[in-house]
Order: structure tokens, then sequence, then C-alpha cells
């Protein structure tokens, strides 16, 4: 039997739109990308380990973040790259944890090859710090129940599921997707929060994570 | 006049939905838009079909254009040069003689936005008015910068720094500047004249009206004449392809009133492919859109060999069109080209030859690399997200803060 519960506050959802500011900041070499990842915001750390979902978000999964695809691409180190390819950002409930992790890996790396302390890109090859503003606006969809967030859930645009899964979590520090946190607050709907904060948003397409996350309410509904 | 109910169908209601929401916020402002040419080269059409959409949005829209002779062309002309690297010699006379034409048209032009968008160097200097008008004022370097001329780019800095806000249209060509550095890519309209879908009667009656034969392989550069966009490379990459592919090449563009040099490069390309007929080197007038939409669509593969480039418009269009490209990995293109995906990237003659054989030759290869390519357009570079980012932008040169809820 399917969750008829209504809710004592509802979901309302909330869109976002991001416009890329350059930071004048450019590191030719990873002793300058260490330098210059201590000191940026936080929002240019969330910039460059989400911004290639939000540019191929109808791709199959790109490469995650900026520092691994210019480890890779630029620099043509593999190792490094992987080591930053395969950090889980799922694990930090916050944007200064994850920048902890990044320096971390470059810092480990660092002292294991020195050498590659040396390398320099070529002018016009640099990684180039940036950050977003992001603008939040309100739909103007409200639901109270999972059937009604079932059907918002089919038509939201994929901006507005990138804010719930990812801006609300990381950038706004609710250390938990929107969705997960109402469904369990006021749904009570414990196991589907979890399936749903489990997903890995990060290795799935937008539209491949509206579909799975659809999937998981309507088995709860339907059985 | 484009109403932005049209794009509905290639973008979706939600987007241009988000755009009058967004538009709601900005009601009663006026921007305004200077730059140096009203026809010809890629910010002139951009101006062309972004304005009459912000009024649509009830965002009021101005555009203005300098006045200058042909010696400020000139100059401005080496100055382009130059913010894309190549030396010039430029005199003391030159950088007065400029400075004189800016104080005249700060007479000329009446400064009543809200927002001041100033596009490229030409009308860089009008930034003296706003000592006196105050508004927000917003430079927009539509040029790939990335290699510019130190001394030129200092010159250009000392008055860049009093502005609000520069747009830049990669990250690769910001600079080290006192003011905001927002990054906008330019975009293409999907339903204009040069891009809206053309059924194969109209494209065969152009094929035929500039005698192209429709039946062998046709490459393509729709491109200004211009030294930048290597004309004479391209001629030696359809030689090197004529070898094996019985193929034809096309040299397409028209000319821009802010550049004298065209002139000189066009004769340039005729004489080097005159014993040829298989060479078409057509010099378009402006009003010739749909001609272009058409030999695009023609085309078996689409050229974007250019040396230096700001952003690359024409590779846009190719890939809406679903067309496969090789494109040299300079500006802004590598951000539109994504390498075996949406087309290929080449650094060299031969390299691009190669590749256009590779396409000529794998057509399935090549339908799925124009599939791929027009998703990507959809998704980043179609003039609705354009607007977007004008919008935002004013948006946060009114509100503070990285996070904003409207």
């Amino acid at each position: 039997m399917g969750n008829r519960k209504k809710a004592q506050s509802s979901f309302l959802f909330y869109t976002k739109l991001d416009l890329v500011e350059a930071l004048g900041k450019k590191a030719k070499n990873l002793q300058e990308l260490l330098g210059f990842l201590k000191e940026v915001p936080s929002s240019s750390i969330y910039f460059h380990t989400h911004r290639y979902l939000r540019q191929h978000h109808f791709l199959s999964p790109e490469p995650p973040n900026d520092f691994a695809y210019w480890a890779r691409g630029i620099l043509g180190d593999k190792l490094l790259a992987e080591k930053l390819f395969s950090l889980d950002i799922l694990d930090f409930k916050n944007l200064e944890e994850l920048r902890s992790a990044l320096i971390e890996i470059i810092e480990g790396y660092l002292a294991t090859n020195p050498e590659s302390m040396k390398w320099s890109v070529l002018s016009g090859y640099e990684f180039h710090f940036a950050k977003s503003i992001t603008f939040v606006l309100p739909l103007g969809i409200e639901v109270w129940t999972l059937e009604e967030f079932l059907e918002a859930m089919k038509k939201i645009s994929i901006h507005s599921l990138y804010f719930h899964m990812f801006d609300s979590r990381l950038r706004l520090g609710r250390g938990e997707n929107d969705f997960s946190l109402w469904l369990k607050g006021e749904l009570e709907e414990y196991e589907l929060a979890v399936k749903i904060s489990n997903l890995d948003p990060y290795t799935n397409t937008m539209e491949g994570l509206r579909q799975k996350m659809c999937l998981l309410i309507v088995k709860k509904l339907h059985g | 006049m484009a109403k932005l109910g049209e794009y509905e169908p290639v973008v979706g209601k939600s987007v241009v939905e988000e755009l009058f929401l967004l538009a709601g916020h900005l009601k009663g402002r006026v921007m305004q838009h200077v730059n140096s040419t009203a026809v010809g080269g890629g910010v002139a059409e951009i101006l062309n079909r972004l304005i009459p959409l912000f009024r649509d949005l009830g965002v009021e829209a101005r555009w203005d254009v300098i006045k200058g002779d042909e010696e400020f062309f000139v100059i401005t002309k080496k100055f382009h040069n130059m913010l894309h690297g190549r030396m010039e010699k430029l005199t003391k006379e030159d950088i007065e003689y400029f400075e004189e034409v800016g104080d005249f048209n700060l007479k000329e032009i009446n400064f009543s936005g809200d927002f001041i968008f100033i596009h490229d160097p030409q009308p860089v200097t009008l930034i003296k008015k706003k000592a006196e008008v105050g508004r927000k004022w917003v430079w927009r370097c539509h040029i790939d910068s990335a290699s510019a001329e130190s001394s030129l780019w200092n010159y250009l800095a000392g008055y860049i720094k009093d502005y609000d806000a520069a747009i830049f249209s990669t990250m690769a060509f910001s600079k080290d500047l006192p003011c905001r550095q927002v990054i906008i890519s330019p975009s293409i309209d999907p339903v204009s004249d040069k891009n809206k879908y053309l059924d194969q009667e109209f494209i065969n009656r152009v094929l035929e009206r500039f005698q192209i034969d429709k039946d062998r392989p046709i490459i393509t550069q729709i491109s200004r004449f211009d030294y930048q966009k290597d004309p004479l490379g391209v001629i030696k990459v359809y030689r090197l392809v004529k070898k094996r592919v019985d193929c034809q090449l096309v040299l397409a563009g028209g000319g821009a009133t802010d550049d004298p040099e065209g002139q000189k490069i066009l004769e340039m390309v005729r004489e080097e492919s005159k014993d040829d007929p298989d060479i078409h080197v057509l010099l378009l007038p402006p009003a010739s859109d749909k001609d272009i939409n058409a030999l695009q669509r023609a085309s078996n593969v689409i050229l974007q060999k250019s040396l230096r480039e700001g952003f690359g418009l024409t590779v846009a269009e190719a890939l809406w069109k679903e067309k496969p490209v090789v494109a040299s990995a300079v500006g802004g293109i590598p951000l539109q080209v994504v390498h075996n995906y949406t087309g290929l990237l080449s650094h060299t003659v031969e390299g691009t030859a190669g590749f256009v054989k590779q396409l000529l030759q794998n057509p399935e290869h090549a339908k799925k690399l124009g599939t791929n390519g027009r998703e990507h357009i959809r998704q980043n570079f179609l003039v609705t997200r354009h607007i977007r980012d004008y919008l935002l932008l004013m948006l946060s040169l009114e509100k503070e803060g990285d996070f904003i809820y409207l």
C-alpha cells in the first residue's frame, strides 16, 4: 500500500541559474594549483567540481571535476588524474571538507612524486580559477503528498533537480539533498529517503538520475 | 521580428519561462549597447538578434554605433591583430587619433541606459563618461585576447579597470584585472535565416546559382576574408584531400565595414584559386544569411581552420545543422568541438586534411559527430542561454553576493 500521508509542511520547488565569474588566478603547475586551491572562495571549489555535470548533463558522465580533467588532459598526469577523479564527493558534508581532500591528494602526490612539481604547462593551457554566482528562483510548484511529489519530479527542469540535489547539500550546508530531507521529515519515508541519498548523482546523467528517482517513488507508491 | 515564443519548440517551455521570470526582476531598466559597426561580423549579428528579444522580455534595449573614418578603423584593426598576438607598428600618433575619435563619440552618443555595454576595443574610451553619468558599465570583449600584446593590453586595461565588469567569451581570455570578470559565451539563433530549417529544393537552387555540383562532396569554410581565418591554409587542406577524394571547396563570407584588410586577403585567395574551377570563392553581401545556411547544409564537411578565433560562431552554426566539423583548437572552438565527440580538433594543415578524408570516407562516424554536436549547441550555445546570462549579469550588478534569492 503506497504512502497517502499529507505533509505538515509542503515541498517548494526552486530552480537555480548560474553566472560564471573568472577569478583572474591561473596556475601553470601543480604547486601554483595547490596554492590557489588553499585561498579561493568555496564557491570556486564547488564550481570546479560540478561544472561538467552542468554543462554536459545530457551526456554520459564526463570527467567529474576540472582538476582531474586538467591533470589528465593538460598535464598528462594520469596517476594524479585518477586520484582526483575517484574522489567520492558524496562522502563530504561541506565544501571545506572537499577542499581539504583535494589539497591532501595533491600534497600527497607531490610528496611521493617531487619531480612533477617542476612541470609547467605552456602559456594558454593554465588552470583558470572561476566561481559561480547562483540565482535561486521559486518555480511556483508546491506539493504535499508523495503522489504530487512524483508528478512534480517528472516535469521540473534539470536545473531545479540540480539545485535540490547538489547546491542545497554542499553549498547551503544542509548535509543531505532536499528531497531526502523532506521525505524523511514530513512523510516519514525513511527507506525511500536513504535510497535517494545513495543514488550517485556524480556518475549518472541528470536525466538518468531523474528516471531512477521516479522509479523508486513509483515502486513505493504502487509496489 | 523574433519573439521568444518561437524558441519554445527548440529549447523547451521551461527555458523560455525562466527568461520571463528573470526579466520580471529588471522591468523598466534600459540596456544600451555600443559597438563599431552595424553590419558585418559576429558582434553586429549577435546584437541584431538579441535586441528584439530583450524588448520582447520587457527590458528596453538600445544600440548605438560609434562613428569613425578609415584611419580610425585601420588603427583599431591593428588593435584587433595585436590582441590576437600579432605584431603591428602602433605609433603615438595612432593612439592620439584613437582617443580623439573616442572623444568625438563621447559628445555624439546619448548615454541613457541603466546598463551600458561597450563592445570590443573600438569604443572602450567611452568609459570616460562614467564619472559624469554614473550607471553600470560593462566592457564586452569578443576577441581571443589570451595572447594579447602586452603594451597594448596595458593601455586598454587603463580604461577597462573603470568598468563595473568585463565579459570574456572563455576563461582562457580573462585577465588580471581589478574589475569583475564574467564569462559569457556567444551564441547562435536557431530561428534566424542563418540557422533555420531549409528544404532540399531551396538548397539545390542555391548550389545551382553558385554553380556548385551537388553530386560531389563539398568542403566549406564560412568566414570573413581575414588573415586569422587562414583561407590560404584551407586551400592547402583542400588540395591534400583532393588527391584522394574528388571534392569541391567553398570559401564563402562577407566583409565588415570595420575591417579594411579584407579586400587584400580576398584578392590573395582569388589569385591562389583562379585555376581550379572546383574552388568556389564567394564574397557574399550582408543579406545572404539564407544562402550561407544553404551552403552549410549542403556541405559534407565544414572547416574552421582559424589561426586565432574569438569564439567562432560558424562552428556552432555548422554543429547546429548536424554537420561534421574539423576545426582548429584555438579560442572558443574547443568549447564547441569536444574532440571525437562533437567534431574533430586539428592543429596543422596535414592533420586537418587527414580528418577531412576520414570523415568523407566514413559517413556513419561523421553523422554521429553531427548528432552530438547539435545537442551540445542546444544545451549550451543558443541565444536563449546568452540572454539568460546577460539578465543574470545585470541582476548581479544590482544585488551582492554569490548566492542570490530572487
